[in-house]
Parts: C-alpha cells; structure tokens; sequence
C-alpha cells in the first residue's frame, strides 16, 4: 500500500496533523471548549462553501470564517462560546449557511460531504506543503509561550489574575485553533478535526497526569487512530473517516473503564 | 506606619449602588491583615478595583509600594473538579516566572523547596482533582508562592474547610510570611481565625472602612 503516492502522503499527513492535534487537544479539553470546537468546524464548513460561492478558495474562506469568529469569541470573552444556548444557536446558523452558500454556487452535493468528511487519501503534495508549514508555525508558537498557554487553559481564574497579558493569550490560543481547524480539515474533513481535537485528549487525562506525559499520549492516541484507520481503510475499502472516529472512540471508552474500576475498587 | 498599600479617598460605585465613599486606609507592611465585614459589603470588588487600578498604574486612590507583578490574588473560586487532571506538582509551577517547556535545575529546586513548605510533597504527583479541600488551598499557596510574590492576597481560602484544615492552613500563612518576609491580605468571615492569626483587621462597613490593631502574633 506505501508503494503509492497518495497512501505516503495520507501516512504522512497523519504525523503532523496527531502532533499539532496532540498539543492543541489537550489544552481544548482543559478550557473546557469541546463544544465550540465542534462549531468553530461547523463554521469552517459555512466559510469553505463561502469560498466557493464567492470564487474565493474554500480554504480562504474557512480562515476567514473561523479566524473572524475566534476574534470575536476572543474579545467578548470565552463564556460565550461555553453557554450551551450560543453553542446551538451558532452551530445551527452556520450549518444553515454552508448550504445556502453551496446551494448560490451550484456545486454538487458531493462537495458539500468531501469539505465535512475531507478525503486524506486523495491529498496532493501541495496540501502536505501547507500542513508541515502550518504545523512549524503552530509549533514554534507553542514552544514560545508554551507555559503561558498552558497556565491560560487549565488555570483560567489563576490566570486571569496573576498572568500579564492574559487576555491575549487566550485570543492567540483561539486563532491557533481557528488555523487548526481551517488548514487540516481540508484534509480530514470538518467534522473528524473535532474528534481528533477533544477524544484522544479527553482519553489521555485518564491515564496521565502531567502535562508532558498527556501531550505524548494525546499524541500516540491520535497518531494510532489515523494510521490504523488508513490500513483497516485500504483493506476494507470503507471511510477512514469511520475507522478513525471508532478507533478514538474505543480508546476513550477503555480510558473510562479503567477509571471506573479504578474508583469502584477503592 | 510602614505600609505596602495605601488608599485615599475613594469612591467605588457599582451600577446599583454605592459600595464605598471616601474610603482610606493603609495595609501595614509584613503582616496578616484579615479583611473583613458583611457579605455584599463589596471586600472582594474592593480589592478587584485595587489590583486593576495597580495593573493601569492609576495611583490616584491607591498607591501600593509594589508593582502588580510582585501581587499575587488567590480567587476564591476556581473551577477545579473531580476529573481535573493535572498533578499538584504541574498546577504549582504555572506560578514560576519562566516561559520554557523545561524548568531549569535551579526552577525545579525551588518548586521542590515550596511544595516541601506547604506540605504537599507527598501528594505532588496526584491529580489536584482528587485532592481534599485543604490540599487544593495549599496547591493553590504554593502556585502563588512560585511567583515570590510580596504581596499575597486570599479571597476566603478557608471558607470550605473544615476546623483542623483552617487552622492548618492559616499557620502555614504565618509560616510563609516570615520566611519570605510577604504581606498578606486576607478576606474573612471567620471570627475564630481573626482572633488567633491576624495582626490587624480591615474591618468594611457603613461605605467606609477601619483598621484594626490586634495584637502582635509573633
């Protein structure tokens, strides 16, 4: 199977999207911002088919989209992307445009699923291009202010007080998520982003309790989920999209398993 | 008096009332002072307006004789629960004044040293979600301490603790404050724990506010 291009290039793709997925994951689970993550996709969705409508690229319009809606989650402060009632009404009005938009364009229905659903057996070189830069950048980013971006995730109030420039800090993470979501989900689609986003790392706080440790498992977690995904793929010539999702799914609910037995033997 | 902040005359408005008018005092330097007075009585948006007004550099109505970085505030709620996962050790170290995935040898000493001061070294590797009430305050001691701070202000550490945590915890704060030569702000509805630990009291009522003397606790 690694005779042709497009499986290297899916192998590939999967390092560098469990590495950026591996670090950003664990501080989403930590703000606690699952859920605006599934609609800040659902809105990478809506920009995408903008792109499209306005001849812009779709992935123009993604960043757009998802980058003006970080901004403005950002300065109006992060409780409202928490609020369950905002999280629906975005998610649905987002989804609702990304229709609207592809219907104005008439493109065709498989569009709309290849940008929700991606299609990381069909990425080209120049897609890799793009995500290895994306990944150094987000990397370099991280490396920089790592310990501030962590203090801002799973110390929010501690934070909010004690660290200077904390507010921009939390609009940096924001954007990095945006970038996040807009450049790999033009490989794995808008919806998977999501899963390998908050799964692998809500099922790596269960097994480890630094933050070193839950980055490098958060990362193996992800890392497994896309490659095994690609194999069970390509032998059984169904979505990987599926395979991944059950696979991460499997690995978290054997995360609370684990944890369940854990507290029922004490 | 040698004090560490000093207020003048201020006036602090919320939109349906006002909190306090032409309150002064002063916050004498290397000492416990509990601030106290009713609830609603507005002691912690007091103290909110004070440390904004520190990180403006407006010094109109309150001059602290630190800067806002030697300041740290122990929020009195923190949305820690159960499933928290990071380990006591982890959660003290977003104090240290560093920006590196590593801590540095000397970093890494002094976290060791100040997780041995406040008694959690036994407990630094479990998550601080599993930990009781008493061990998430002094988690919570020990992040601020990482920042050797000169000013420590906690906003009602005690208030869901039980009789041997408080007082362990309070001692603990006389403890730190001699060994680091800090000066603590504490809020308080406790009386008991006014009478045992504190030097002075910021007692907040009637719009205005008056400090206390209560005895030298050393």
């Amino acid at each position: 199977m690694l005779q042709y291009d497009f499986m290297r290039y899916a192998f590939i793709a999967g390092i560098f999207i469990a590495l950026i997925c591996g670090v950003m994951g664990v501080f989403v689970v930590a703000r606690q911002t699952s859920f605006f993550t599934h609609t800040l996709s659902e809105i990478g969705f809506s920009g995408a088919s903008f792109g499209v409508f306005a001849g812009i690229s779709p992935l123009a319009g993604m960043l757009l989209f998802t980058c003006s809606s970080a901004l403005l989650i950002g300065f109006s402060g992060e409780k409202l992307g928490r609020r369950e009632s905002s999280i629906s009404v975005f998610s649905g009005l987002f989804l609702g445009l990304g229709i609207l938009f592809l219907s104005l364009s008439n493109k065709q229905a498989n569009y709309a699923t290849s940008i929700l659903f991606g299609s990381i057996v069909g990425i080209n070189r120049s897609s890799i291009d793009i995500l290895v830069g994306l990944s150094i950048f987000l990397l370099l980013v991280i490396f920089l202010l790592f310990k501030r971006l962590a203090y801002n995730s799973f110390d929010s109030q501690g934070a909010e007080y004690n660290q200077r420039f904390n507010k921009s800090i939390s609009i940096i993470f924001l954007i990095m998520l945006a970038l996040t979501i807009s450049i790999t989900a033009q490989i794995v689609g808008s919806l998977l982003i999501f899963v390998l986003l908050t799964i692998p790392a809500s099922a790596a706080k269960y097994f480890a309790h630094t933050l070193k440790k839950m980055i490098v498992l958060n990362f193996l977690f992800a890392l497994f989920g896309i490659w095994f995904g690609l194999v069970l793929s390509w032998v059984t010539d169904l979505p990987v999209s599926f395979f991944i999702t059950v696979i991460e799914a499997l690995i978290y609910g054997s995360a609370i398993l684990k944890e369940h037995f854990e507290t029922y033997q004490k | 008096m040698d004090s560490i902040l000093k207020v003048t005359n201020l006036n602090l408005k919320i939109p349906d009332r006002t909190l306090f008018s032409n309150l002064s005092f002063e916050i004498p330097r290397r000492k416990l002072t509990c601030i106290t007075g009713e609830n609603g009585v507005g002691k912690t948006t007091l103290i909110k307006h004070l440390l904004a007004d520190l990180s403006h550099d407006y010094e109109e109505h309150a001059k602290f004789m630190v800067s806002r970085d030697q300041v740290q505030y122990v929020p009195q709620l923190r949305s820690i629960d159960d499933e928290y996962p990071l380990c006591i050790r982890d959660f003290a170290a977003f104090g240290l004044k560093t920006n590196s995935i590593f801590l540095n040898k000397e970093a890494k000493e002094k976290l060791a040293a100040i997780l041995s001061e406040t008694n959690l070294t036994k407990i630094a590797d479990r998550p601080l979600g599993r930990a009781s009430g008493g061990e998430k305050q002094r988690a919570y001691l020990a992040q601020a301490l990482c920042a050797d701070p000169k000013l420590l202000i906690l906003d009602e550490a005690t208030a869901s603790l039980d009789q041997t945590s408080k007082h362990e915890l309070l001692k603990m704060l006389r403890n730190v404050m001699k060994e680091h030569g800090l000066t603590i702000m504490f809020i308080t509805h406790d009386p008991e724990l006014i009478a045992a630990y504190a030097d002075y009291e910021l007692h907040l009522a009637d719009k205005s506010g008056k400090l206390i003397n209560k005895g030298d606790k050393n």
